[in-house]
Parts: structure tokens; C-alpha cells; sequence
């Protein structure tokens, strides 16, 4: 049940701070995320920058990097995801516990950017684990990544704990892990998680029936 | 010793018994001229470099994939006088190998040595017993080329993952069939989304 | 008469030891002290390490390969992401063996500009080292903090200059793509004035560190003659004592003409190899301001370039530079095509772990993450 605003800020005034559960949760959740300290290429040097003097990602409440995915809640997947490395990503990610949420920071990480060519080069981590702010840059820049992180907590506390549009985390028949795929002796295998990610439709100009 | 590969020839000559080896002009403006060697007598040569010419610094071992063995002898021409015997027929696999002298200045000199073909004759002494710091890159020119180092203690592929079996850098290697989603597809990634996901009916 | 290089396949430390009981440990490809994707499968006898192994190729994303589908100032920003700490000397070295291939010259002014750029990349490498070094350490946070924040300098500069924080893509083929703006050169100046007062700081903060000490000095130092032997070339080399520094070897762009020392380690071990880095950065002043101040006018590009349509002679050419990091090459090889026929890069970071575990056996687990750390690896460079 919604607060009347008015009523709330009423309240305020004498000192009552009135919420729901939910916004509570949500506060909570988007002030403290703690990052997996985790680079892969490039772009773990810019994220390692946004932490450091200059840019101060602590004042997002963000700065606490947890070297082991038990304690984490945040990936960063910043760099060039290789298909040697795909089954490692997913499994840290399997491996976080839940609420988790990821962000795909820079070119690579979003689609495989300059080095899609490569046949090593994974295209996008968002075929393998669901993404929830992709940052556009090679590298991003550091203001790029404390956006993104903006972002993210925007995202998160607008989450509905409830009902049928609640947070995938807090859906018990979501999966929470995702299948880690296996190098094979061509390409890894699947290519993609066909439950999370489906090739975009293509428009043909031969008509629309296809 | 200087890096001149003329000098360093005559020197092997003098050296090593029925040597086959043979000077190879580098027609560009960087002319680097290079010796083909022959792989049987790979490491004496190299031995030989290291322990009485100076060369005691192994720098750089790159791989080539020659398909067309014309191409090969356009970019390394063959001086008229040299060996037949190091001449190969068909396509082949090329190591070139840069030695430099941590005692004297200069242009580090090139050496090359060739597989009989592409497809089974692959070998090529290691040169690790010689040069430690082969020993990485020969891995990997094994993983991406396909080069069979005998002798080398621990000939594993370094950078793909152990059970692929492609050899990528290799010229005729076919990628595998990613699809590649571009918000306006035309061309090639337009005829590659199409094989790649029929349409449905 | 040189002998031929051991080679550690079984150590002498795993002699008397109990197969079972040793504890096989996979550090990697997700560790914080592994600089990246870098993996060790190390296996210890109590706190000893008896055997290592590196694995490689969780960044390999295939390079070699695109360059060769791609013309030859394609690949000029690709190898930005190479050393991706020190992207303009990687611009040099490419640029530098495209210019060898093609035979082209380089006006006065760009090689002055390059000079530059090159010595401020070996500054920004080395400050970052000082803080992932103290970082590997345990003191994580405050050097970075203060390393981070001298970078921060240096970045601002490049930016201005190139329009990126790190990857430039800046040097061209013949010179650099751009003049220096308006102010540049008096803010360069007024940071090489200001730099030795950090790096005073810095060595007062680390140097006489007691912990420091005991966590560097007699550690994974190596005989001169194996390192030599195993590839090793750049700070790590010259840490041990051998003066090899290609600026002074084999002389590329206009190096013979400034006056610098090349700093010499005695022992080779980690101690030696942070202190060389802060004398290193010493020189790079010296040629920064020796640079700086004979900057003529002039092309900052050869004027006579043909962009578009690029097409080297057929020949091959191997070029290389002192990279922060070591001796960076790039070996291209042309068919007279617009695409290099072969196109290969020349790794210090690669080449210099080859003896990784000879400098590891039979010290303690933490010890391997500060030898990885000397080393200055950057996974880009390492699996390219």
C-alpha cells in the first residue's frame, strides 16, 4: 500500500520517518552494493581509476570490493570476455549470492566491440548471464562507470519485492544460476544461453512474413 | 659479432660441417636480410650463435603460414647461389627467429627455418635446450600454427583451451559461425544472420 | 663457452617430499593479486612452492589475427589495448615498423613528440607498478591512492592531447596526428617540475619500509645468465645487472642525442626491481625536460603520407622499442596487399614469465604473488 506523500512528509516535520518495507529493502540494497573485485582487461584499469582519488567511488557507497563472490552483490564484467574465460564469468556469477546484479562495462563486455572479429572473443556476456546496465565506451570512462552505478541504484529501488512484476531475485522460480557452457573442441558449447538471450530479429527486405 | 647475416653465414660455414643454409635478401626498404636454415641443422646453428658469435639473447619467434611458397620466396628472395636443397615445393610453415646481443649494438639478426608442408611434415627442432626463452612461444606457435617442436619438454597449447583443435592463425581457418547482431545489417552480416538463423515458417 | 639452460620440470625441492600431501592450489583466472586474468596452478609443500605453472589465454582475443584481416592503421588503435597502461610507446613500436616496411621518414618535431610521449608513458607505468606493487603487498588502497593520483596528472595531459584518458591511438605513420595545443608544452613543464617531489615522497614513503624490505630483498632473484638466457629483457634485466636498454643498444627514433644513464640493479631481486623503476623515472625526466626543451617547429606528420590506400612494398621488417616493461616488437610481414600478410607482436610481459617459476621454487605462496608483481605483467600484452 502506497503512503500518501503528503501525509509522509507531514510526519517528516515531527520527526516520523514513514516507509514501506519495500522502499526500506530497496534503500538499503542500492546505498551498500559491494563489487566483485574482478577486472578482466582494459577497463578494470578505468574502474580501478573511478575508486581511486580522483573520482572516489566511495561516495556512491560502492567501494567495498569483495575478492571472493560469496560477499559480492555487484559484477563489473569490465574488459574483453574470451570464450576460455565465459565458463569462469558464469560461474562467479552462480557463485554470488542473491540479490545479484551485473554490469557490462565497456564495449567488449557488451557486444565483444573491436575484437568481435576475434574467434576467441565471446560477443557480449549477455548471452550467458542477464545484464542490468551496459556502459558504452573503450573504455568507458570512469564518470561513465559512477553513471553506470547511478543507474543502478535507480534500478534497484524501483524493484517490487511482490507481485507479478517483482524482481527476478525475488522470484522463486527464476533460476538463480545460470548453465555454465563447455569449451569445445571448435567453438564453446552452446554459443548462448537460449533461455536468457535470443539473436535479435533481423528485418528482411524481402517482405515482412518472415 | 655484428648482425650482418652475410658475415654470420661465413662464419657458420667455416663452423658447422655441410651446412645447408643459404642468405635470403629482403627485398623492402627495411632490408633485413635474413638465413634460411635448414631444420636438421637448426641447432648447431643456434648453438653456435649463442656460445661464439654473441648472440646469447633470443628475442622474438614468429610463425608464418605459407599456402603459396611463391609468396614466401618474394618476401625472403633466394640469393641464385644458394642451397637448392632448402627449398621447398609446396606450401609450408615458416619460424622466423630474431637473436640479439645483450655485449654488442644493433639490429637483432633474423634466422628462418621451414616444415617440409603444411599438413603432417610440421616439425622443426625446439630450440629450449638452446634458448630458454623459446619455450612459451614455441607453445604457442604450436596452438596457433600447428608447429610440431621435437624435443620441446612440455608441448602443450598455451592460449586456446586444450581441447580445441583448430590451429587459427593458420591462413585457410575458418572461424566459427557467431552470429554478430548490427542494428543495420547488410552484406556479409546480413548473409550470416541469414544461414545462421533460418527464418521460421 | 655458455652452458644450456636447466629446465624445471621436477624441482629438487619435491625430493623427499610425500606426493599426497602436496596441496595443489589454482591462483586464478579471478584473483586480485594476478593483475588480471593470469592463472598459476601452483602446488605446495606446507607454505613451499615445489611447482608452478602458469596458464594462459583467458585474454587472448586474437590480435595477430584481426590485424591481418584489417589495413595497416587499423590496427594502430588495437594495439592500444595491447600494454593497456602504456598505450602510446605500443603506438611507437607499430608505428616505427610500419615505417622500417615502408620506408618512410619522420619530421624533426614528431620525433621530438614521440620522445615525449613515451618517456610520460614510462612515467605513468612506473607510478601505477609503485602502487599494484605495495598493493601485491598487502598496503592495499594508500600507495595505489597515491600512485592513481600522479597518473591522474599524466592523464590529463594525454587527454588533452589525444582525446583519450588511455587509448590514444595517436601515433601515425611519418609523425602523430596531431600538433600539440595551445599550453601543452608549459603544462608538461610544469609537471616535470613537479614530479620529483612525488617521487621523493614516494621513495621516503616505501623505500626504508621496514616491511617492504623483508618482503623484497633475496627474493626471486636469478643469475644474470639465466635471465639473458630465458628472454627476460627491460627493468627486470637490468635489475640483475646486465646493461641492455634498446634506447642505448640499438638507438630507434632520436635517443642518441639526449644524455641519460641506464640505472643498474646489482642482486636482481624484487628490491632491486622497484628501486630501478624509481631511478628509471629519474632518467625519463632528465629526457623529458632535455626533450622539451629542444622541441623544434615544424611537421608533427610527414607531409608527403598517403592515407588512405596504404600499401607497403613486399619485405618484412622487425622493429622494436624500450617498452616500460621491456623490449616491445612488432614483426610485419607485407605482400604488397593493404593488409599485413603477418602481423606479430613481440610480448615483454609474455616473454619475461617464462622464468617465472624458476624465480618461485622453493619459496612461500606469498612470495610468488610479489615476484608476479616485479614481473609487471599486463594480461593484454601477455595473451594478446
Amino acid at each position: 500500500m502506497a503512503i500518501d506523500p503528503t501525509l509522509a512528509r507531514e510526519l517528516k516535520a515531527s520527526g516520523v520517518h514513514v516507509t514501506s518495507l519495500e522502499q526500506l529493502v530497496n534503500w538499503g540494497r542500492s546505498s551498500s552494493l559491494w563489487p566483485l573485485q574482478f577486472g578482466l582487461a582494459c577497463c578494470a584499469i578505468e574502474m580501478i581509476s573511478a575508486t581511486m582519488a580522483k573520482y572516489d567511488m566511495a561516495r556512491f557507497g560502492a567501494e567495498v570490493f569483495r575478492p571472493s563472490p560469496r560477499q559480492a552483490d555487484l559484477m563489473i564484467v569490465a574488459g574483453t570476455v574470451t570464450k576460455k574465460m565465459a565458463p569462469q564469468v558464469v560461474r562467479l556469477y552462480n557463485q554470488m549470492a542473491e540479490p545479484k546484479y551485473v554490469i557490462a562495462m565497456g564495449a567488449c563486455a557488451i557486444s565483444g566491440g573491436p575484437f568481435k572479429e576475434g574467434y576467441n572473443v565471446l560477443k557480449g556476456i549477455d548471452r550467458f548471464i542477464p545484464v542490468d546496465v551496459v556502459i558504452p565506451g573503450c573504455p568507458p570512462r570512469p564518470e561513465a562507470l559512477l553513471d553506470g552505478l547511478i543507474a543502478l541504484q535507480e534500478k534497484i529501488r524501483g524493484e517490487k519485492l511482490t507481485g507479478s512484476a517483482r524482481a527476478r531475485h525475488a522470484d522463486p522460480d527464476a533460476p538463480a544460476e545460470m548453465p555454465i557452457p563447455e569449451c569445445g573442441a571448435h567453438d564453446i558449447v552452446p554459443v548462448a544461453n537460449r533461455g536468457i538471450w535470443n539473436p535479435p530479429v533481423i528485418e528482411r527486405e524481402e517482405g515482412g512474413a518472415e | 659479432m655484428s648482425a650482418d647475416p652475410a658475415v654470420v653465414l661465413e662464419s657458420l660455414r667455416a663452423a658447422i660441417v655441410g651446412l645447408r643454409a643459404d642468405l635470403r635478401r629482403n627485398p623492402g626498404p627495411a632490408a633485413q636480410h635474413s638465413i634460411l636454415v635448414d631444420p636438421d641443422h637448426l641447432l648447431p646453428v643456434m648453438r653456435h650463435l649463442r656460445d661464439h658469435c654473441g648472440f646469447d639473447l633470443l628475442t622474438n619467434l614468429a610463425g608464418i603460414d605459407w599456402p603459396d611458397p611463391k609468396l614466401a620466396d618474394a618476401v625472403a628472395v633466394p640469393d641464385d647461389a644458394g642451397d637448392a636443397a632448402v627449398r621447398a615445393a609446396g606450401g609450408f610453415l615458416e619460424v622466423v627467429y630474431h637473436l640479439d646481443s645483450t655485449k654488442t649494438r644493433g639490429a637483432p639478426l633474423v634466422l628462418r627455418a621451414r616444415t617440409a608442408d603444411r599438413s603432417d611434415q610440421v616439425s622443426i627442432p625446439s630450440v629450449v635446450g638452446v634458448f630458454r626463452s623459446a619455450e612459451f612461444q614455441e607453445r604457442e606457435l604450436f596452438d596457433l600454427f600447428g608447429i610440431h617442436f621435437t624435443g620441446h619438454p612440455d608441448l602443450r597449447r598455451i592460449l586456446m583451451w586444450d581441447a580445441f583443435e583448430d590451429h587459427p592463425m593458420r591462413k585457410d581457418y575458418v572461424a566459427p559461425d557467431d552470429y554478430e547482431y548490427e542494428p543495420t545489417p547488410h552484406g556479409d552480416v546480413l548473409e550470416k544472420a541469414r544461414k545462421h538463423d533460418p527464418p521460421k515458417p | 663457452m655458455i652452458s644450456d639452460p636447466p629446465i624445471f620440470n621436477s624441482s629438487p625441492v619435491l625430493e623427499g617430499t610425500d606426493e599426497d600431501q602436496l596441496l595443489r592450489v589454482s591462483l586464478g583466472p579471478q584473483h586480485p593479486s594476478t593483475h588480471g586474468v593470469f592463472r598459476m596452478n601452483v602446488e605446495l609443500d606446507g607454505e613451499t612452492v615445489v611447482k608452478l605453472k602458469p596458464v594462459f589465454g583467458y585474454l587472448h582475443r586474437n590480435h595477430e589475427k584481426i590485424a591481418e584481416t584489417t589495413g595497416y592503421l587499423g590496427s594502430m588503435p588495437y594495439t592500444d589495448r595491447l600494454d593497456y597502461i602504456c598505450p602510446l610507446s605500443n603506438n611507437w613500436a607499430y608505428a616505427l615498423s610500419v615505417e622500417k616496411l615502408a620506408g618512410i621518414e619522420v619530421p624533426e618535431r614528431a620525433q621530438h613528440m614521440r620522445v615525449i610521449l613515451a618517456e610520460l608513458t614510462r612515467l605513468v607505468n612506473h607510478t601505477a607498478f609503485m602502487g599494484f606493487i605495495l598493493a601485491d603487498m598487502g598496503a592495499w588502497g594508500s600507495a595505489l591512492m597515491y600512485a592513481f593520483r600522479e597518473r591522474e596528472k599524466i592523464l590529463d595531459l594525454f587527454e588533452d592531447l589525444t582525446g583519450a584518458r588511455m587509448m590514444a591511438n595517436f601515433m601515425r605513420f611519418g609523425g602523430c596526428r596531431n600538433d600539440f595545443p595551445d599550453g601543452w608544452d608549459a603544462r608538461l613543464r610544469t609537471l616535470i617540475d613537479h614530479y620529483p617531489h612525488f617521487l621523493d615522497e614516494m621513495e621516503e614513503f616505501l623505500l626504508g619500509n621496514e616491511i617492504l624490505l623483508a618482503r623484497t630483498r633475496d627474493v626471486g632473484a636469478l643469475p644474470k645468465e639465466s635471465l639473458i638466457n630465458g628472454g627476460v629483457t627491460g627493468p627486470m634485466l637490468r635489475a640483475a645487472g646486465v646493461n641492455h636498454d634498446l634506447r642505448k643498444a640499438d638507438p630507434y627514433g632520436i635517443y642518441d642525442r639526449f644524455s641519460f644513464r641506464i640505472p643498474l640493479g646489482e642482486v636482481g631481486d624484487c628490491y632491486d626491481r622497484i628501486m630501478i623503476r624509481f631511478l628509471e623515472m629519474r632518467e625519463s625526466l632528465g629526457i623529458l625536460k632535455q626533450a622539451a626543451a629542444a622541441l623544434p617547429g615544424g611537421d608533427f606528420v610527414n607531409p608527403k603520407i598517403k592515407i588512405r590506400n596504404f600499401k607497403p612494398p613486399v619485405g618484412e621488417s622487425y622493429a622494436r622499442v624500450e617498452g616500460p616493461k621491456g623490449e616491445l616488437g612488432f614483426y610485419l610481414v607485407s605482400d604488397g596487399g593493404p593488409n599485413p600478410y603477418r602481423y606479430r607482436v613481440r610480448p615483454p610481459s609474455f616473454i619475461n614469465l617464462t622464468l617465472l617459476e624458476d624465480m618461485c621454487l622453493g619459496l612461500d605462496l606469498a612470495d610468488v604473488v610479489i615476484i608476479l608483481g616485479s614481473i609487471d605483467i599486463v594480461l593484454g600484452e601477455v595473451d594478446r
